[in-house]
């Protein structure tokens, strides 16, 4: 049936409701304040690190992400780590809840459409994670400021932005995950288990059966396994996301990936690449994982557009 | 006749049916009218098709076929329009727990596209009508059952609607706030002008508020009308009288009763008090048919049959028949 009404009408008050519902939870406290307290161990570490080790780089910045000296990961570790449990914890009950605190007759009985429902708590939480993630993101740059006593260069701030876009999506990513278990799911235990069930299996294991598949189709030690399982791994959201900050963060890398001779013939090892050509070498990665954002949201609007209220 | 009936209509629901992918039949070629200002009540046992019908009326589940017309729009064609002039009280309204009473009923009238001004005077004209104002800005976890009620009519009050449709709006609620909350939708009619749909299963509510009811099984409904016509359908028009006579000496009281014209049956129910079938109110001819045989009258009562009694024949006709 076509629409005479205004599609997004409802959607900037679904979407400050769902901000500040976010942002003014105490799981989403207790989050962001485990992310900048574990941040500011890696930073301090990496900060301290970077005193002792580094003589001589013009991308001290982006080194705050990924130097770490043991026992503390790097901020980067932390962050494929804490992302995605952030990116769940936001949505596993995004939906349901409405179901079951018996709200979501009364809002729609109101004058929206019922997609601006969803539509509204996916841009409430790309906000509040948004806030949260730059907010670190400033924190790095103004560590960086302060103990090195450099402002950092164009190019480092736009990697850096790169990469905050990078995490953004990433944790977008779960919270759609989790979004989607929350539309097919009545019971909020049962989409916060398969959610961070599915998180485990992506993160953990699927390293070891995308080698194992690859090895026993292509055979052990084989360029097509090895290619298998690039491939197989790149399913993950985790390779992708991982990928994408390696190119980022540490501008030396000039193929992700199995690595071909052709491909080092007439290369400078060592030298970074311009910021466009980390670009270019992460847009399938990127694509992929825009094209993931998109899949889970069509999904979890199909499915809620036709469930009975 | 028929177009100015028509006009009068707020909502027309023409065959009107409901199947769900499994086959189930919700609703089956279901047709009610409302009229402006009337307040119709819907009555049926649970999964009659009540909830369905409603919902269907608001936009929120489509029909399988038939047509639906509020207030000359098509919810299914202009759903916003429709949910902006119908407001809707389920019979298990919930609130955001953690927002105050303010903050909720702020978050729908936001839906609504009024300004900051204009929300606030009506929540606070809304909450003031339900008693409401000293609790407002608490959250509204800290709300009582019937302050939860309160606060979901509040939100009607906020809409201004033209059509309110309330499912069950005064469940698990003390006497005194049942009847507060029944005067209040009386108010609704009779000040607001508003065509209430209100389904409930307490039918002395039904009935003291009902101008019109619906009678609901498996998906249709068979009988509508006042209680009165209803009972007249389904009691074949009769009523019965109650008369109350004094000191008989050696009158034989039911042999002058029924002499009467109108009068079918006649019941002693206990000394001095006789029950009388009559097809149609005839106690000036009953008084002086006594009066005129020296018999002392001390009261006469036309029993009406109350909605329950509708009810209960209906649904026993209803299930004999299956």
């Amino acid at each position: 049936m076509r629409r005479n009404d205004s599609a997004l009408r409802g959607l900037r008050v679904v979407a400050v409701k769902e901000l500040q519902d976010f942002t003014g939870s105490a799981r989403m406290v207790i989050l962001t304040a485990l992310i900048l307290i574990t941040a500011a161990s890696s930073l301090y570490t990496a900060t301290n690190t970077m005193k002792t080790v580094v003589s001589e780089d013009e991308f001290l910045l982006l080194s705050l992400f990924t130097l770490s000296r043991n026992p503390v990961p790097s901020l980067l570790s932390f962050l494929s780590f804490l992302v995605p449990l952030t990116g769940i914890a936001m949505g596993f009950d995004v939906v349901n809840s409405e179901f079951q605190n018996r709200t979501l007759k009364r809002v729609l009985s109101q004058p929206i459409h019922r997609d601006v429902l969803l539509f509204g708590k996916a841009v409430g939480a790309l906000g509040a994670m948004a806030v949260v993630l730059l907010a670190l993101w400033m924190l790095v740059i103004g560590s960086a400021m302060l103990v090195l006593g450099l402002p950092p260069s164009t190019e480092q701030v736009a990697r850096a932005l790169a990469f905050y876009g990078v995490t953004l999506a990433f944790g977008m990513f779960w919270f759609l995950v989790a979004m989607f278990f929350s539309v097919v799911f009545r019971q909020q235990a049962t989409s916060a288990l398969v959610s961070l069930g599915l998180w485990l299996l992506l993160t953990v294991f699927w390293s070891m059966i995308a080698q194992v598949v690859a090895t026993a189709v292509g055979g052990v030690g084989s360029f097509q396994a090895a290619r298998l399982e690039v491939l197989l791994s790149r399913i993950s959201p985790n390779t992708l996301f991982a990928e994408s900050a390696l190119a980022l963060l540490s501008p030396s890398t000039r193929t992700l990936g199995v690595v071909m001779f052709t491909q080092l013939e007439g290369a400078l090892m060592g030298s970074p690449l311009p910021f466009g050509q980390s670009l270019l070498l992460i847009w399938p990665q990127l694509s992929a994982l825009v094209a993931l954002l998109v899949l889970l949201f069509t999904a979890s609007y199909v499915v809620f557009q036709r469930q009975e209220l | 006749m028929a177009t100015e009936r028509q006009s009068a209509n707020v909502v027309t629901l023409r065959n009107l049916s409901k199947i769900y992918g499994n086959n189930t039949v919700a609703v089956d070629s279901l047709s009610l009218e409302l009229r402006k200002g009337e307040v119709f009540g819907i009555l049926g046992p649970n999964g009659a098709g009540k909830t369905t019908t409603i919902r269907m009326m608001l936009g929120l589940t489509e029909p399988t076929s038939g047509s639906i017309d509020i207030l000359g729009m098509d919810p299914l064609r202009t759903p916003l329009e429709v949910k902006r002039n119908v407001a809707y009280m389920p019979d298990d309204m919930g609130f955001y727990e953690d927002m105050s009473g303010y903050e909720n009923l702020d978050y729908t009238a936001r839906f609504l596209g009024l300004g900051y001004d204009e929300r606030r005077s009506r929540i606070l004209a809304a909450v003031s009508r339900m008693r409401l104002e000293h609790r407002l800005s608490d959250r509204v976890r800290t709300y009582s059952h019937g302050m939860k009620r309160r606060l979901a009519l509040a939100e009607v009050l906020v809409k201004r609607p033209a059509i309110a449709i309330l499912d069950e709006p005064t469940q698990g609620l003390d006497p005194h706030s049942t009847a507060e909350f029944l005067t209040l939708i009386r108010s609704l009619k009779k000040e607001e002008g508003m065509s209430v749909i209100l389904a409930s299963h307490h039918l002395d509510e039904v009935q003291s508020i009902c101008d019109r009811v619906g009678l609901f099984h498996a998906g249709r409904m068979d009988l509508s009308g006042t209680v009165d016509e209803l009972a007249t359908r389904l009691f074949g028009g009769k009523m019965e009288v109650v008369v109350e006579v004094g000191e008989t000496g050696n009158r034989d009281v039911a042999k002058i009763l029924g002499t009467i014209d109108g009068v079918s049956h006649i019941l002693q129910e206990k000394e001095g008090v006789y029950r009388v079938t009559v097809d149609s109110d005839i106690r000036p001819g009953i008084a002086s048919a006594l009066v005129d045989s020296d018999v002392a009258l001390y009261s006469m009562d036309v029993h009406r049959h109350t909605l329950d009694a509708v009810y209960q024949a209906y649904y026993k006709e209803v299930h004999d028949a299956a």
